[in-house]
């Protein structure tokens, strides 16, 4: 068994797990606490349901994503130890600025948020769920830029053989940092818009099955209520259609943002990585066109076997210069360029285990970043497409009573995960081989990269990972579906599943059987009864 | 000349020790969960007493660990690759005490709450275990080579020390966790908690101060045993407090023994933070193992910016909940029910319960 294969594997899935969590929480964070904004301005209760809603639904996704990120901090020393020693000096630094001026604010103002209802003057507690959402924005700029180091290493000197961080101002501002920060965080902001128009859709959908709203001969809606349902008054529609359609602007508008982030994150890697931007477009030879589609076996080793399709002339010397002729370097090009800078074959070094003097692959694998691309975009679009879609047909109030269409909106909250799984599966295994890249222009700091094949720990055996990875991903399995049920239930549940008030509006036992009056540990209205208990 | 390395020595060993300070009663409570009470509602005491804070305790960790691949990457890499099979076992532990904590009371039947509270209990149990294991691990020594990797295979690390680091940690937390409920709650489970401190600390303190004596014995200054006075000092103040019902002071006396005990063996150990028990010679210390002078000068002011900060905030929120619990403040389990017209509710209900 060969530990850095493993490694890899349990990397890849651990991450890529954790960044399901985090840009729902990262998203949704942001529009929760605009709601909560919006009722300690107006004092109007749609707003306060609103948050209540969506801000029981983050508290359940945001549990996982600090459950996975501890794996996330964990797994570089046990996993990565060669990694970890030749990295320590520039990489740990933000990562303890992450725990220190992101996580510590997130954590504790969450824990503020969720158990001060009631007990802190309004705005004090809106305050507590801003400083959180801030501390996660925060903490999402600290990773990335540890993250965008590896793919541009920048504020270091070589010293013996290892990076020194001489300047961390340059780390922090990292153009490959700064980029890839906006796009992240407006890819999340695309995840949590996506999650509230799906999830808003069936809710309007469900007041139209069960014929509480109803449409006039124009179509415009008619809202009833029918008070046998939990929560199903008046005020309740307009809780949904407020919420689909903040979700719908904000998706559009995201998809924008995300369009003009990723272009310049496009420019820099046509800069920083080429081979990894030729990789993704599958292009062997020099030119300026841009592939729509290209068949032929991605993954050859061969690249003059894959064939453009349908291909836009002056496409890509676009997404890379903003021009239309300039010539883009491709494949075949690039791969003796490399050659010449980095070596044929790998160092004869212990450190590389029976990988030691191969020679070296440094075409990344083709059907990854050629497919990874275009998913991401092709995911993206879709989404805004929906999201398009979805302000039109609520302009006159309601959805319409279309199953289908009802399935479609539920899917399509799937879609900007899938677009954000692509764009890292794409990002980190466009890298290959190196774990840190060497960046062939003038930017980057010379001779700063590490391959991957020596970062792996080397004390740890086979087994071992083998043990970690399927744990983990046993037990990462096993609570993605628990995550997954509750969500459906709280969905399922409407307002009322977050505001047990409105599910029991004369105070009655919460749990529906009527309370036993002598039981002396009944919850007594003249106490201070938390208004959130675990 | 090793200033700023001994600085950011005393700033982990702090972390570590304010990490087990507060997160000391968290993984108590989540093991006293496993056999102190069978009534639901002292149950949901018992965690809403922890509830608004023990996710900020657990940032403790995270920022230690983080600090140390900062500050010492080699500290950083071969502890954590030497340790890979019990370090896997705290984060699957760590993992599912967290997601317990949250969806223990979103469930419906008893039957997931039972589940969830047996997570909670072995999670909170593993993690303590298993990061005791780790800390005494690294004061007691490791086998590891030249380069810093172990050698042994998979359970090399598995020494008696070990056992005592993890049985350390377990019984201080469900001390610890006995005071702080003492402290913050009332009724039934006040008393169970006094009960136990007074009972049991006696023998669930042992192991911490074996491990306190094992170092001691072996590189003990005058200092240290300074310290380990000061320990038993408190310790023996905390009980007799317990005893005479004194709860704050019961919780104080108990800090302040993890406090002076736990820095006790840091300074003992000073300057190396992970000994080889093959060759001395491989010893990472903090000299060999530390970063460059500027980024730990960076470090430096990073926290001395946010590591205060930290403390006023965090210490405003034990403020805000200063309150004691009861069995009153904890409400009515609410019922999750999808939003249907009863006529169909029945069996939808049936369906959401599973
Ligand atoms: C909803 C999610 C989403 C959507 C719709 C898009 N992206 Fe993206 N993209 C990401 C989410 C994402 C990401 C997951 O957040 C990545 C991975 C690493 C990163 O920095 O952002 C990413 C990476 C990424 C990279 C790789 C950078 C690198 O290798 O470091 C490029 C070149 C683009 N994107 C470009 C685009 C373009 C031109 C888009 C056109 C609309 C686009 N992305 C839509
Ligand atoms: C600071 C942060 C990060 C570091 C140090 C890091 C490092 C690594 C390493 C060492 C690997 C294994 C080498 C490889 O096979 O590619 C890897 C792979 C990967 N990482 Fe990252 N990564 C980081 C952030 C992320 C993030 C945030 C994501 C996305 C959510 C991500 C997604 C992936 C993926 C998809 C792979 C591919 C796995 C594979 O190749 O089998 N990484 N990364
Ligand atoms: C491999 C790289 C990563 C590491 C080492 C890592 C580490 C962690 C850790 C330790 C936590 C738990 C914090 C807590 O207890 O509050 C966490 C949660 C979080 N991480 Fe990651 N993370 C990684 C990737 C990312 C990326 C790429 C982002 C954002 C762009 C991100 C954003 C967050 C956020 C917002 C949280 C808060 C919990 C949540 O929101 O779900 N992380 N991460």
């Amino acid at each position: 068994m060969d530990p850095l294969e493993i490694a890899r594997w349990q990397f890849g899935i651990t991450t890529v797990y954790h960044f399901i969590m985090v840009p729902l929480t990262l998203g949704l964070g942001p529009i929760v606490a605009l709601m909560q904004t919006q009722w300690v301005r107006t004092g109007d209760e749609k707003w306060l349901r609103m948050t209540k809603f969506w801000g029981k639904l983050y508290l359940i996704n945001f549990i996982m994503g600090v459950a996975t990120g501890l794996v996330q901090e964990f797994q570089f020393g046990m996993a990565w130890s060669e990694y970890s020693r030749f990295v320590g000096d520039v990489f740990g630094a933000p990562l303890a600025m992450e725990g220190l001026l992101a996580f510590f604010f997130e954590s504790v103002f969450l824990g503020l948020w969720i158990f001060g209802w009631d007990r802190l003057g309004k705005k004090l507690h809106l305050a507590t769920l801003w400083i959180a959402v801030a501390g996660s924005v925060v903490s999402a700029f600290f990773i990335i830029v540890a993250n965008s180091w590896m793919q541009h290493p920048v504020g270091v000197e070589l010293i013996d053989g290892r990076p020194v961080m001489t300047d961390i101002w340059a780390v922090l501002t990292n153009n490959t940092a700064l980029s890839a920060y906006s796009h992240t965080i407006t890819g999340a902001i695309a995840v949590g818009a996506g999650f509230v128009v799906g999830i808003s859709w069936y809710q309007l959908w469900q007041r139209r099955r069960d014929g509480i709203d109803t449409v006039d001969a124009t179509g415009r809606v008619v809202v009833g209520e029918n008070l046998s349902i939990p929560g199903r008054d008046r005020k309740d529609h307009a809780v949904w259609i407020k919420s689909i359609r903040i979700g719908a602007v904000i998706a559009v508008l995201g998809f924008g943002a995300l369009s003009i982030t990723g272009d310049l994150q496009a420019k820099l890697m046509f800069e920083q990585q080429p081979l990894k931007m030729a990789a993704a477009e599958a292009a062997c030879h020099d030119g300026t066109s841009f592939s729509v589609l290209s068949i032929g076996p991605l993954g050859g080793q061969n690249c003059d076997d894959v064939v453009g399709i349908i291909e836009i002339p002056g496409l890509l010397s676009f997404l890379a210069h903003g021009d239309f002729d300039t010539e883009i370097k491709g494949v075949n090009t690039l791969i003796p360029e490399y050659q010449a800078l980095y070596g044929t074959n790998l160092p004869d070094d212990p450190l590389y285990g029976e990988r030691a003097g191969q020679e070296i692959e440094y075409l990344p694998l083709m059907e990854v970043t050629y497919w990874g691309f275009r998913l991401m975009i092709g995911f993206g679009a879709l989404a805004a497409g929906f999201a398009l879609l979805t302000l039109w047909i609520v302009r006159k109030g309601t959805v319409p009573r279309s199953k289908f269409l009802m399935g479609t909106a539920l899917l399509s909250i799937a879609a900007p995960f899938g677009a954000n799984i692509a764009g890292w599966v794409f990002t980190e295994m466009g890298r290959q081989p190196f774990v840190v890249a060497p960046n062939p222009n003038p930017s980057g700091v010379d001779g700063v990269f590490m391959f991957t094949a020596a970062a792996v720990s080397p004390g740890v055996s086979g087994e071992e990972m083998i043990f970690s990875l399927a744990s983990l991903a046993l037990v990462y399995g096993f609570l993605l579906v628990f995550e997954i049920k509750l969500l459906v239930k709280y969905v399922r549940g409407g307002v009322a599943s977050a505001m047990p008030e409105l599910a029991h509006p004369d105070g009655e036992g919460h749990d529906g059987t009527g309370s036993d009056p002598d039981d002396p540990n009944k919850p007594d209205k003249r106490d201070d009864v938390l208004a959130f208990a675990y | 000349m090793e200033l700023l390395p001994t600085i950011w020595f005393i700033a982990i060993a702090a972390l570590w020790i304010g990490y087990l300070l507060l997160e000391g009663f968290d993984l108590g409570v989540g093991m006293l969960l496993l056999f102190s009470t069978r009534k639901d509602r002292e149950r949901r005491l018992m965690l809403n007493a922890i509830g608004p804070v023990w996710d900020g305790n657990e940032v403790w960790l995270i920022t230690a660990g983080a600090a140390t691949f900062a500050a010492f990457p080699f500290w950083y890499a071969s502890l954590f690759s030497a340790l890979y099979i019990p370090l896997t076992i705290v984060l699957v532990s760590l993992i599912f005490r967290a997601v317990a904590i949250e969806y223990r009371g979103k469930g419906s039947t008893d039957k997931w709450r039972m589940w969830w509270d047996r997570a909670l209990g072995l999670g909170s149990l593993g993690s303590a275990f298993g990061i005791g294991a780790a800390l005494a691990l690294t004061t007691t020594g490791l086998p590891i080579d030249a380069n810093g990797d172990r050698v042994g295979g998979a359970f090399a690390w598995f020494t008696p020390y070990a056992v005592l680091g993890g049985l350390a940690v377990v019984g201080f937390s469900l001390v610890h966790a006995s005071v702080f409920l003492g402290l913050k709650t009332d009724g039934d489970v006040r008393v169970r908690a006094r009960n136990f401190v007074v009972r049991w600390s006696p023998v669930a303190l042992l192991p911490i101060v074996a491990w306190v004596l094992v170092i001691q014995f072996q590189n003990g200054t005058l200092i240290t045993w300074a310290l380990v006075v000061v320990a038993v000092i408190a310790v023996v103040f905390g009980w007799i407090s317990a005893r005479a019902g004194r709860e704050g002071w019961a919780f104080v006396g108990i800090a302040a023994f993890l406090v002076a005990g736990a820095s006790s063996i840091f300074a003992a150990v000073y300057p190396v933070v992970l000994p080889s028990t093959l060759d001395p010679a491989f010893n990472l210390t903090i000299s060999n193992a530390a970063s460059g002078e500027y980024t730990l000068s960076v470090m430096s002011i990073v926290t001395a910016f946010g590591l205060p900060l930290v403390f006023v905030y965090q210490g405003w929120t034990y403020w805000v909940f200063r309150n004691r619990l009861s069995e009153h403040h904890i409400p009515e389990a609410h019922l999750v029910k999808p939003a249907v017209a009863p006529a169909s509710s029945a069996s939808a209900s049936a369906s959401s319960a599973s």
